[in-house]
């Protein structure tokens, strides 16, 4: 049985749906990460499960109880707010151990596991700390801290590294993850950063308007996006109107190769940029190179051909070639991807 | 746990329809219901001790043998002496208004951004004009002004029985109202605002006139609507420093009802300032809502340094000087005249206060005991105005339609409500059982609370509203239930404005005179009250012990002040 | 409105405030309870009586009394004008002359003739017909001088009406607005007692070209302006006349010490116009046997003794002994200007208006 289900939830803002007749499962143990542009109904999803926010339509289940009517402090769930959320009246030990004091614990254990979850976010005796004069990173570990210390069986992320800088944000991801795996944590996180997405999650949830998008494990969903807008919203440009028949595709990039059983007829393609090889002019697409990006271990070129979409390729560092240069494409069929829908 | 509730669905309809619908409606009506519930304590207390009252006095004034004399309104204010008090409480009010903010806004300045020692005290004692009656100020005022006052001494000028008198005393008054009101608010607006536009190429001028002038301007506004409403109801500055000559609306109210007994005139009049004062507040509201918007505000601390410049020093030490003249003095010269005894100065005065009662009853009241009162009296007063105000400010916490918004003004009303209005409304109205107060001692504080709350709910409401809702969600999802999240998150953050708004009501039913004077009460006078006596009667030892006792007074106003400076919040309202 | 409806508002107001046990023992209910042993007296801000006193009536008569006051006399009546039908308490005391017949009018009082009437002069009983009200005390109010200032500049110190309009006084008098102040009201109505209907408006206007000034309050006048007062040297006052009571002379020296050989103002007799102070029994008075012993106490000697110095009046019972401060220093007024109390009620409004138009524009 599934921890978390939602069943066909609706929440209207006016006119607007946030979220429209959306159903999603978390299993017990599972961390799942829903991902999606700003105003797709990400934080909404998380209200609602929390209690915060009413749903128009549909239902919420935790651990296969119906949530209707049961408030927000009864649901026993966690929410680590995107700015945190700290209160500022306490200190740092009153802010962790609060969700241990609503829950009436007794004062020895709460201060016992305080200082446990402390250590365990690596702040060991900031008990007496004021919130006030921790840096973004401490606060974080203060809100997760917060958000664990009841052992809620949801914990629910919104946005989690949003506004802490790169390096401590990859560092911070990897140890979450190993933290939540290392306790056992339900987790539903929401996030616009598809790398914190993909490095923290078993599945991945996309969301637009409101509505799934794609939904399947992070390998899954980054090998085979379901539709040209989760191919673009994971940062995937190289998409083309075709015309499939066989193991071919006509497009206005000539021929392209496409993995054995894809279904004939016009299908829109995705070509992963390291899937675009570079090759000598006469020996396929001309194109000139228009702009490098380097990411670090590769660089990414920007080619135009002489009709249709600017293309994007992924290249070793030595062998990116120059702006202005003239290169030849091919195509290779594993990182050919057909995709669905809009 | 999760419990399994009755209205869970067990028809197996779908989900969808009118199960959310019915359920969405029955969390609107239970959130109605707590709103309603706060509210009834504050609309039961206006109720049963404003709005009845006070209606009760008008239409009996507009009733006659049964039946409305609707044609008295029109009788009275086509009447030409009606008319010429009208105009004068208009336009002195106008006139007041632009006088206090001239030599105020710079005071608001100063004590916003700049960093001078002493500044806390000073800006207590700015406030202490506020809260002292005028009974006590007059007097002092006349030492200033007057014959044989300083300007008199130093140059020959004399203003009492001038209309300059009355101006200058509502500055005096109103001075910390300006000062509190927009410098609260520009000691937090962020400098680096003023800096971004004066790197993006706007001069200094230019600067403070494009981003700091447009963020004051609501304050200011708000400010100087305070002000206009409390020198438009001014009655103890006018009668005392005025002469005969003067009269406001307030003046004349007091005059139809509390001497003549004409009831129709006093209702019409009553009326009247009821209109005027009910346009005035909806305009405040209106800018104190657009003031609310979102201003880029940060740490009082971090925005105030020491004046630098020849032109800064000149700035501060001309803010000084006006603070000197027109506030400092007339409080030292009561303070003085307090020790100046018949045989030289010394604490003869105070002496008398002490042993008085041993001379067999000559003395007006026990002073000492007058002191007790007070303290008695305003502690009760803060104690319902803490409640009533506190919980009005709860319910208007979450900004909601008209009616709330109709709320908040009606809490105000009383500030421009004549004090003989509503002492006389209580004596016809609580006059049977189970509301039989007349002869109870709560009578004072219930009036006294009457002017409290408005500043109560006026410091608190900001601070409420401030507090930013998904900290009580956070507190909920950690499992704390509503009430629990307002105890938890809510109150420890509004204990600081709590405090300020009950001292501040302290203070100011410390110094209440109008409404006690008005109600019949056991023999229990306040300090003002036996001011009033004391100055009432011939002797020297009478008026030395009135001024005396008005020191006391002073001392208690500022010391509660001066706490209030202590625990000041960083958004504390207008107050 | 109705009193069910006021009934019912009172009563959810108290539980809405749980006030439930203050508006049990707020009032009312105590008299029941006490079994009508509490009397209680209603009057002005200026009612005071030594603690000694009113506790000797409390053991001989076996009632409590509670006292009530509030604000001015003037506001004091008009507030028990407005309560008639639920009286505040049982006696009235402080409705004067010039405003007797309002209250009589409104039949604020019950008919009561007290003990020891008899002792008081035929002049002071403006009701000896029905004896609704009792005169209790009297008080003249008369322009009183600054002795230092008439020794200095050599000029005898004026001593009746007509003196005040002579040259030689010119700019040396404040009074106070009748509209505003009662000692004001009572110097107008000693002119109109003098003068007359057709003459006092004149009077006032050469008054006026005398250069009289006219301050709100008595306390204004006599603390500020007034040159003779203690309060006045100390606010440098400059003005040596003033229109105050008979009996400010000797408050002046109260408590000076050594004692002087006179006071340092005096008072110009024949400017004197005289209040009459009254106590009645409220109509409607819950306890009307303690109520007609608090009257009897009133006139008692005990309480006509202390009267002087607790409240600078006169005792209206003539076997009242006047302390040695009031024969030292006081002045005899021996004639001073009355006017009838129907009269004041009739013309009261009018002679205000008409006054305020002379003096004030």
């Amino acid at each position: 049985m599934s921890l978390l289900r939602l069943d066909g939830v609706t929440v209207r803002f006016g006119e607007r749906a946030a979220l429209d007749a959306v159903d999603l499962e978390v299993a017990e143990h599972e961390t799942v990460c829903v991902l999606g542009p700003s105003g797709s109904g990400k934080s909404t999803l998380l209200r609602v499960v929390a209690g915060l926010q009413r749903a128009d339509a549909g239902r919420v289940f935790l651990s296969g109880n119906d949530q209707g009517g049961v408030p927000t402090h009864r649901r026993e769930v966690g929410l680590m707010f995107q700015d945190h959320q700290l209160f500022p009246q306490r200190d740092v030990g009153g802010n962790v151990g609060f969700g241990l004091r609503m829950r009436k614990t007794g004062r020895a254990e709460a201060e016992r596991r305080v200082a446990e979850l402390l250590d365990m976010v690596g702040l060991p005796g900031a008990q007496r700390r004021s919130v006030a004069a921790l840096s973004g990173g401490e606060q974080q570990r203060v809100a997760l801290a917060r958000a664990l210390a009841p052992r809620p069986r949801l914990l629910m992320l919104d946005e989690p590294l949003g506004q802490l800088d790169r390096s401590l944000r990859e560092r911070l991801v990897v140890e979450l993850r190993e933290l939540f795996g290392r306790l056992g944590t339900t987790v539903l996180a929401v996030t616009h950063d598809q790398g914190e997405a993909f490095a923290l999650a078993d599945r991945v949830v996309v969301m637009r308007d409101g509505r799934i998008a794609q939904a399947g494990t992070s390998l899954e969903v980054w090998q085979r996006p379901a539709s040209e807008f989760v191919a673009r919203f994971l940062g995937f440009d190289n998409v083309v109107e075709a015309t499939v028949s066989g193991e071919r595709a006509d497009t206005v990039w000539g021929k392209v190769p496409v993995p054995a059983g894809t279904p004939e007829g016009r299908r829109r393609l995705l070509v992963r940029p390291a899937g675009v090889r570079l090759a000598p002019v006469v020996d396929g697409l001309p194109c000139t190179v228009t702009g490098r990006t380097f990411r670090g271990d590769h660089v990414v070129v920007l080619l135009r051909p002489a009709d249709g979409p600017e293309l994007e390729a992924a290249c070793g560092l030595r062998d990116a070639p120059d702006v202005g240069d003239r290169v030849g494409v091919v195509f290779r069929a594993d990182d050919v991807v057909v995709l669905g829908g809009s | 746990m999760v419990l399994d509730r009755p209205e869970v669905d067990v028809t197996g309809k779908p989900p969808q329809g009118p199960r959310t619908a019915s359920g969405r409606s029955r969390q609107h009506l239970r959130r109605t219901a707590v709103r309603l519930g706060l509210m009834a304590v504050p609309l039961a207390f206006f109720g049963v001790f404003f709005a009845y009252p006070v209606t009760a006095i008008v239409s009996r004034g507009l009733k006659d043998g049964g039946h409305w004399q609707f044609g008295r309104v029109g009788e009275v204010v086509i009447d030409p002496a009606i008319g010429h008090v009208l105009w004068f409480t208009t336009w002195q009010a106008l006139a007041s208004t632009a006088l206090t903010l001239a030599l105020a806004l710079p005071g608001a300045y100063v004590f916003a951004r700049f960093d001078f020692p002493g500044k806390q005290l000073l800006r207590a004692v700015v406030t202490v004009p506020f809260v002292l009656p005028t009974v006590v100020v007059g007097s002092a005022f006349l030492a200033l002004l007057g014959r044989g006052g300083l300007l008199d001494e130093l140059w020959g000028v004399r203003l009492d029985t001038t209309v300059w008198a009355i101006l200058l005393a509502h500055v005096f008054f109103n001075y910390a109202v300006v000062v509190r009101t927009v410098g609260g608010l520009w000691a937090q607006l962020d400098p680096r605002q003023e800096e971004a536009a004066r790197v993006l190429g706007a001069g200094r001028l230019a600067a403070w006139r494009r981003v700091t002038l447009p963020a004051l301007t609501p304050a200011v506004a708000a400010a100087a609507l305070m002000v206009f409403l409390f020198t438009f109801t001014s009655f103890g500055v006018v009668q005392i420093l005025g002469g005969p000559r003067y009269s406001t609306l307030e003046v004349e109210i007091y005059q139809q009802t509390a001497q003549l007994l004409d009831l129709p005139t006093a209702a019409v009049l009553t009326l009247v300032q009821f209109v005027a004062v009910a346009v005035l507040l909806v305009v405040h509201g209106r800018t104190v809502r657009r003031r609310e918007s979102a201003l880029k505000l940060v740490d009082a601390a971090r925005t105030a340094r020491r004046p630098r410049g020849a032109a800064q020093w000149a700035l501060l030490g001309s803010v000084l000087a006006v603070v000197a003249l027109l506030v400092l003095v007339p409080l030292v010269v009561l303070t003085l005249r307090s020790f100046d005894g018949p045989d030289g100065y010394g604490l003869a005065f105070y002496r008398a206060l002490a042993s008085a009662g041993d001379n067999g009853g000559t003395f007006v009241v026990a002073p000492l005991e007058a002191i007790g009162n007070s303290l008695a009296y305003a502690l009760a007063a803060t104690g319902i105005a803490v409640v009533v105000g506190g919980l009005a400010a709860a319910a208007l916490t979450r900004r909601a339609g008209r009616l709330v918004r109709g709320f908040d003004a009606l809490l105000m009303l009383p500030l421009g409500t004549s004090a003989v209005t509503v002492g006389f409304g209580f004596l016809i109205t609580l006059d049977e059982p189970p509301l039989d107060l007349r002869t109870s001692w709560i009578l004072v504080p219930l009036a006294q609370a009457l002017v409290g709350v408005p500043f109560v709910v006026r410091t608190m409401l900001p601070v409420l509203r401030a507090v930013d809702a998904r900290l009580r969600e956070a507190a909920a999802v950690l499992g704390a239930s509503p009430l629990r999240a307002w105890r938890e998150v809510d109150l420890p953050l509004v204990g600081r404005a709590l405090a300020v708004a009950a001292g501040f009501a302290f203070a100011v039913s410390l110094g209440e005179f109008g409404a006690t004077v008005f109600i019949a009460r056991p023999d229990s006078p306040t300090l003002p009250v036996a001011v009033a006596r004391l100055l009432g009667r011939p002797g020297e030892l009478n008026y030395g012990q009135a001024m005396a006792l008005s020191t006391i007074l002073m001392l208690v106003c500022a010391a509660a002040l001066l706490v209030l400076e202590r625990v000041r919040t960083d958004r504390s309202g207008e107050f | 409105m109705n009193t069910n409806l006021r009934r019912a508002l009172g009563a959810a107001a108290a539980v809405a405030l749980g006030l439930p046990a203050l508006a049990a023992c707020g009032s009312g209910g105590s008299e029941a309870a006490d079994g009508g042993k509490t009397v209680t007296l209603v009057s002005h801000d200026s009612f005071q009586v030594s603690d000694g006193v009113l506790k000797e009536f409390e053991k001989q008569s076996g009632y409590t009394v509670k006292v009530l006051k509030s604000g001015d006399a003037g506001t004091a009546v008009n507030q028990a004008i407005l309560s008639a039908k639920h009286p505040q308490g049982d006696v009235f005391f402080g409705v004067d002359n010039t405003l007797l017949s309002r209250a009589l009018d409104k039949d604020l009082f019950t008919p009561y003739e007290a003990k020891g009437l008899d002792r008081v002069p035929k002049a002071l009983q403006a009701d000896a017909a029905q004896h609704r009200v009792t005169p209790i005390d009297s008080g003249d109010i008369c322009v009183n001088y600054d002795r230092a200032y008439f020794a200095d500049h050599k000029l005898a110190p004026p001593q009746s009406f007509d003196d005040l309009i002579k040259p030689e006084y010119k700019n040396l008098l404040v009074t106070e607005n009748s509209a505003t102040s009662s000692p004001g009201l009572a110097f107008q109505l000693g002119s109109i007692a003098k003068y007359g209907d057709d003459g006092w408006q004149d009077y006032w206007k050469k008054l006026k070209a005398n250069g009289v000034e006219v301050v709100d309050g008595w306390e204004q006048a006599y603390n500020q302006r007034f040159s003779g007062s203690a309060a006045g040297r100390k606010t440098k006052g400059d003005k040596p006349l003033v229109v105050s009571y008979a009996s400010s002379p000797p408050a002046e020296v109260m408590d000076v010490k050594p004692e002087p050989k006179e006071a340092p103002t005096g008072v110009a007799t024949g400017t004197c116009f005289r209040q009459i102070e009254f106590a009645g029994l409220l109509s409607g008075a819950k306890n009307t046997e303690g109520g007609k012993a608090l009257i009897d106490f009133l006139l008692s000697k005990k309480f006509q003794e202390d009267m002087p110095l607790t409240m600078f009046v006169n005792p209206a019972a003539q076997d009242a002994a006047l302390p040695g401060l009031f024969t030292k220093y006081g002045a005899k007024v021996t004639d001073p200007a009355t006017l009838a109390p129907e009269k004041i009620a009739k013309n009261r409004d009018q002679w205000i208006k008409a006054w305020s138009s002379i003096v004030l524009k």
